[in-house]
């Protein structure tokens, strides 16, 4: 088998384990990572949110916010698996496209 | 380490933003001179790589995540240029699609992760690799090595630049107006995260993938540079 045909199914094995990266956070109790609170996580840390931070923060609504459908926040971890698999696959899929694009104008044809 | 909108001002905004775009420059000139079109698909392959591996976050548990970001191995497989330009693709998709790491911060997210990281790593697994033979047990010490300790300088970039805010921007309440934490809080914070955790995530990541590697696509680690 060709080396990037491996690399390729890797890639997709990855994807389907991916849901991981939500149930250990889930089933260890862990919050958000440092510095990516959302505003009602920061009034309950410091006890106000910043103004800046408040104006800021909503400033870009992103289509699949946190790898899940709008309004899937309080699904059950297995829609929110299934979200994650899809966002990965979207993700995967896009950036291919950007890289195969960005690789056409940037890459010599000749060897 | 993606930081959101609202915690960085719009004075480090701009600064992290004009410090990455001549690194973005630099990265499409070499990469133009030297990416061959067979190698296009291997540069894809490694931000779709560092995307979804960033996907698996790591719980320290009771308290906060974090994740690997892939970026080193990229970086050693295709050069710290061609690195940089497929972690930043991944990181504008991340941004603009999830809502992972702020519009206004995608300046000093890329400096963090998408220049600092691969380059950081690249030259230390370099330097340890060097002369070693493309089978060598040295290479994977190397890659391990190299993994930990880039995204823990990653770590400690991005730990200061949320850590600068509050001297920065602040009311005369003394309120922050971005984020509130300062270097003595935020540098800690961020590099113990890593140093505990997340970087033996980055190096287990680039050793195990370099280690397979070497059995099963040698000739990745010849001349898959670019």
């Amino acid at each position: 088998m060709k080396t990037l045909t491996k690399l390729w199914i890797g890639l997709g094995v990855l994807i389907i384990l991916s849901p991981i990266g939500i149930i250990l956070p889930e089933h260890f109790k862990a919050g958000s990572a440092w510095g990516e609170w959302g505003t009602d996580e920061m009034q309950k840390l410091v006890g106000y949110i910043p103004q800046g931070l408040k104006k800021l923060s909503d400033l870009w609504n992103a289509p699949m916010p946190d790898y899940a459908f709008k309004g899937w926040e309080e699904k059950g971890l297995q829609y929110l698996s299934f979200a994650y698999i899809v966002s990965a696959i979207v993700g995967i899929g896009i950036i291919i496209l950007v890289v195969m694009g960005i690789g056409k104008l940037l890459a010599r044809k000749d060897d | 380490m993606h930081i959101p909108d609202g915690y960085l001002g719009p004075s480090t905004c701009g600064v992290m933003g004009a410090a990455i775009l001549p690194v973005w420059a630099m990265a499409l000139k070499t990469v133009k001179k030297t990416l061959k079109a067979k190698q296009v698909p291997m540069l894809a392959m490694g931000a779709a790589f560092s995307f979804v591996i960033m996907m698996f976050n790591v719980p320290i548990p009771g308290g906060t995540t974090g994740h690997a970001v892939g970026g080193v191995l990229v970086a050693i497989l295709l050069g710290p240029w061609a690195a940089c330009i497929a972690i930043t693709v991944a990181l504008v998709v991340q941004a603009l699609l999830f809502g992972d790491g702020g519009i206004t911060a995608i300046g000093a997210n890329c400096f963090n992760m998408a220049f600092v990281l691969p380059f950081v790593g690249y030259y230390i697994y370099k330097a340890i690799s060097f002369n070693s033979a493309p089978d060598s047990p040295r290479k994977v010490i190397a890659a391990a090595i190299a993994g930990y300790l880039a995204i823990n300088i990653a770590a400690a970039c991005a730990g200061f630049e949320f850590g600068i805010q509050p001297m920065l921007y602040h009311e005369v309440s003394g309120h922050a107006l971005y984020c509130p934490y300062d270097l003595n809080v935020a540098l800690p914070a961020m590099l113990g995260g890593h140093l505990l955790v997340f970087g033996w995530v980055e190096a287990l990541v680039t050793a195990l993938v370099l280690k397979y590697l070497q059995k099963q696509a040698p000739e990745l680690l010849y001349d898959g540079r670019t």
